[in-house]
């Protein structure tokens, strides 16, 4: 009874907290700033045509870095608290997958992750990005483990991947420091044409390198999962 | 109009999301509450930062340079914010998972710190 009665008190304070969100009403007003600063700057600085994209790799780029570490943590440690011992596949049933899932997965999984190739190079451009794209990669894995195609990834490979990439941001990011105007400046690439794929300097690179560690990671949670799901039936 | 719209349904959705990680207790319904209120963060950082009439922070052919832009930086975070909460969702589903399998059950109350 007592926990139900601080249960609402919490949800009505909480509701009052977050009532002056509600009505008070932010549109039309004048942008802060800093947004300000990075809308009339961004373009002819880093000639990238996404400005979120320009602000997530470039002006904010540290917190990506520090985004991406997040991700390596949290996906470290669900392998920690879902591993088993190697060689214990036994209890894993096999069930097999209907002809459909089968068949289509064999076709949709290029597409897929050609898809996600295609969102996180043309991140700079258009609405997208490494996490998304990245995303949409992991899901192509996940389409070939439910239909039985893939029994389970190759680690070596994952692991590779996914500390290539994430040791190439750092570098690609510590090259802005001696060529460019400091850390993760992209502007050590040339900035190409406007609208092109190969503009904004390195921001597709660094976006790419990002998209492929994301990917790899999810991967890595999808297969712990499953990896544990055959251990527990 | 509406950003108020969009942020009053954040605001509800971090609400529903509250009130589901306290009453419930099982774990898989406390961390689908904490994706909820995750959600609803979402909507309303996004939605602060609307603006009427104003584009999407992405400059091509078809805008003029010198249109009114949303504020791209509260879409930034919520991208950082969405990546996260996946990151903490899978964390959290990950110990669900392994105190289900050490003591069978996935109510919060049957963890009591004196019955280890």
């Amino acid at each position: 009874m007592i926990r139900r009665i601080l249960s609402f008190t919490a949800l009505i304070l909480s509701a009052l907290l977050l009532s002056p969100f509600v009505f008070t009403t932010p549109e039309g007003g004048e942008l802060s700033g800093v947004a300000n600063d990075y809308i009339e700057q961004a373009p002819g600085d880093l000639n990238g045509a996404n400005l979120v994209t320009s602000i997530i790799v470039t002006y904010r780029g540290l917190d990506t870095l520090g985004e991406v570490a997040v991700l390596f943590a949290a996906t470290a440690a669900v392998g920690l608290l879902l591993s088993r011992k190697d060689g214990d596949d036994s209890g894993t049933p096999d069930r097999n997958a209907s002809e459909i899932l089968r068949t289509g997965s064999g076709i949709l999984f290029p597409l897929i992750i050609i898809f996600g190739a295609y969102i996180f190079l043309h991140g700079h451009l258009s609405p997208g990005g490494g996490f998304q794209g990245g995303v949409v990669i992991a899901t192509g894995f996940l389409l070939l483990l439910l239909s039985g195609r893939a029994k389970k990834f190759n680690h070596t490979v994952m692991a590779l991947v996914e500390s290539l990439s994430g040791f190439a941001y750092v570098a690609v990011a510590l090259v802005g420091v001696f060529i460019a105007g400091g850390f993760l400046d992209p502007r050590f690439l040339p900035a190409g044409e406007f609208g092109r794929l190969f503009s904004a300097g390195a921001i597709p690179v660094i976006y790419s390198l990002i998209g492929l560690k994301v990917g790899a990671e999810l991967v890595g949670i999808l297969d712990n999962m499953r990896r544990r799901e055959g251990a527990a039936s | 109009m509406t950003a108020s719209i969009i942020i009053a349904a954040g605001a509800l959705l971090i609400l529903i999301g509250l009130w589901g990680l306290l009453t419930r207790s099982n774990l898989i319904k406390m961390i689908l509450g904490f994706t909820i209120m995750d959600t609803g963060t979402h909507l309303l950082i996004v939605g602060l930062g609307y603006r009427d009439g104003a584009a999407a922070p992405i400059i091509d052919g078809s805008i003029p340079a010198t249109s009114a832009f949303v504020d791209p930086v509260p879409s930034a975070l919520v991208l950082t914010a969405i990546v996260i909460g996946l990151a903490v969702t899978a964390l959290m589903l990950a110990y669900a998972v392994r105190l289900h399998a050490s003591r069978g059950s996935a109510v919060i109350d049957h963890f009591k710190e004196n019955a280890l």
